[in-house]
């Protein structure tokens, strides 16, 4: 479904690998290896060279908005550009069917976003991804900063997301949630990315 | 004779004695500013007393070609002051290239409209109108420019997350950047209309009070005043729309991404 080939920026190095629908791959590796520059890169967010398609289809014969809403990428550090949670919602009563299952009352829509915690903000982000329904989602630590029933509560959204043949690629540092919910494993160290199954290539 | 007072050497001489307590003070008070004062002081009266020759030669060959001369030599120093106001500045040639451009397209059209319009001096460009009115209109712009970059370039570095957030799910950079648009397009054009509200009422513009020292009758210094007013709003509109979005398209690249790389980092104050 997704195909990357020979992906690169400044810092990371020439990374290719393949995505199937309902696939989900976990994306390990040391803080500051590259994790979250090889997920913009796919989004198209920095300067990148190399070859992306989803489908057959070239990202460069894409523009780039309907790639990004193909590609749904969610940051570890989500930004808000409105005061209120209901406002990053086109459709709120769509948007609400899933916040209530991560455990959000229909008052949220009013809350000021300045009042939700770090946790909160993750959760609300997913949805925000969610609603543009990507055929690819990529997360950066969508569950770091949550307690366990949401975290689970995550796992299972996207679980089913996968199930609907949406595929994810999931930055996680957590060694069992990788086991739980990935099918394979690409580590990132120093800007190169490998399939754990392989040797890490000599630099 | 002539029906304003002219002031001599003297009189100069004598109104210089009020800098010079400036600096006293200074001194006194220990605020170390008295040298900057007194360099300041001194550049204005050279500045000015240039600008005095190089107006009497303007006014007495009333050339297209100096005229022209002359307002490009104004409008690329209005530049370089747009470029030192920036906090943080664009990349390359950007930096000095995007203001002074717009600068000089607003600023340009502008003055010809009220020289072909409201004015119709013969020749349309002598230098008597349209050197004055290009400098009133210039420097204006030149502040609302200014301040329509610099909050540019400051809200879409300290809102990167907000603006990337809508980039990711989809939005174009004209979308994602709206916000960040809007807040520099109304910072470039406050100091214009806080100027014509208090106009009249709190300050007495210093163009129409000059044309009172020189003799002509209030109620058509006023009507100047007026005329000129309108066109600084529209000068400054059009060119801090033309530089705002000239940023936007510059911090951003055809593939929708933000490019702060593009922006250089914040000056060490």
């Amino acid at each position: 479904m997704l195909q990357v080939r020979d992906l690169s920026t400044s810092i990371l190095k020439r990374a290719s690998f393949t995505l199937s629908a309902g696939e989900c791959i976990a994306v390990t590796g040391s803080s500051g290896a590259g994790k979250t520059l090889l997920l913009r890169a796919i989004a198209d967010l920095d300067p990148n060279d190399g070859v992306a398609s989803l489908d057959g289809r070239d990202r460069s014969t894409i523009a780039a908005p309907e790639w990004r809403r193909l590609v749904g990428y969610v940051p570890a550090e989500p930004g808000w550009w409105a005061e209120t949670v209901g406002e990053h919602f086109r459709e709120w009563q769509a948007a609400f069917a899933y916040l209530r299952k991560l455990g959000f009352s229909e008052g949220t829509r009013t809350w000021p976003i300045a009042r939700m915690s770090t946790g909160e903000r993750l959760r609300l982000a997913l949805i925000r991804a969610l609603m543009v329904q990507p055929k690819v989602l990529l997360l950066d630590e969508p569950t770091a900063a949550l307690d366990a029933a949401s975290e689970a509560a995550v796992e299972s959204l996207i679980s089913c997301r996968l199930e609907a043949g949406v595929a994810v690629l999931w930055i996680t540092h957590d060694e069992a949630q990788a086991n739980r919910i990935a099918h394979r494993r690409l580590v990132v160290e120093a800007g190169r990315v490998y399939e754990s199954t392989e040797e890490c290539p000599a630099t | 004779m002539p029906s304003y007072i002219a002031l001599s050497y003297w009189d100069l001489a004598v109104a210089s004695v009020l800098v010079l307590i400036d600096a006293a003070l200074s001194i006194i008070f220990g605020l170390r500013i008295h040298r900057s004062l007194l360099v300041a002081a001194i550049r204005m009266t050279v500045q000015l007393a240039l600008v005095g020759l190089v107006l009497t030669f303007l006014f007495a060959v009333v050339s297209p070609l100096w005229t022209g001369l002359a307002a490009l030599g104004m409008i690329l120093f209005a530049g370089l002051e747009v470029t030192q106001r920036q906090e943080r500045r664009l990349s390359g040639w950007w930096s000095y290239g995007l203001g002074t451009g717009c600068m000089m397209i607003s600023s340009v059209v502008v003055t010809v409209f009220a020289l072909l319009t409201a004015l119709q001096p013969t020749p349309w460009y002598d230098p008597r109108y349209a050197i004055p009115l290009l400098g009133m209109i210039l420097g204006n712009c030149m502040t609302g420019i200014a301040l329509g970059l610099h909050t540019l370039t400051a809200s879409l570095v300290s809102r990167r997350a907000s603006v990337e957030a809508q980039l990711m799910l989809g939005a174009t950079r004209w979308d994602a950047a709206a916000p960040v648009t809007r807040e520099a397009l109304r910072s470039a054009l406050m100091p214009t209309i806080n100027s014509m509200s208090a106009t009249g009422l709190v300050s007495l513009p210093g163009m129409m009070t000059g044309q009172i020292l020189g003799g002509v009758p209030p109620a058509e210094a006023v009507k100047y005043q007026i005329l000129v007013m309108f066109l600084i709003a529209g000068g400054t509109g059009l060119g801090a729309v033309a530089a705002v979005l000239g940023g936007v398209l510059r911090v951003t690249d055809g593939r929708h991404r933000l490019r702060l790389d593009r922006i250089s980092a914040a000056k060490p104050t």
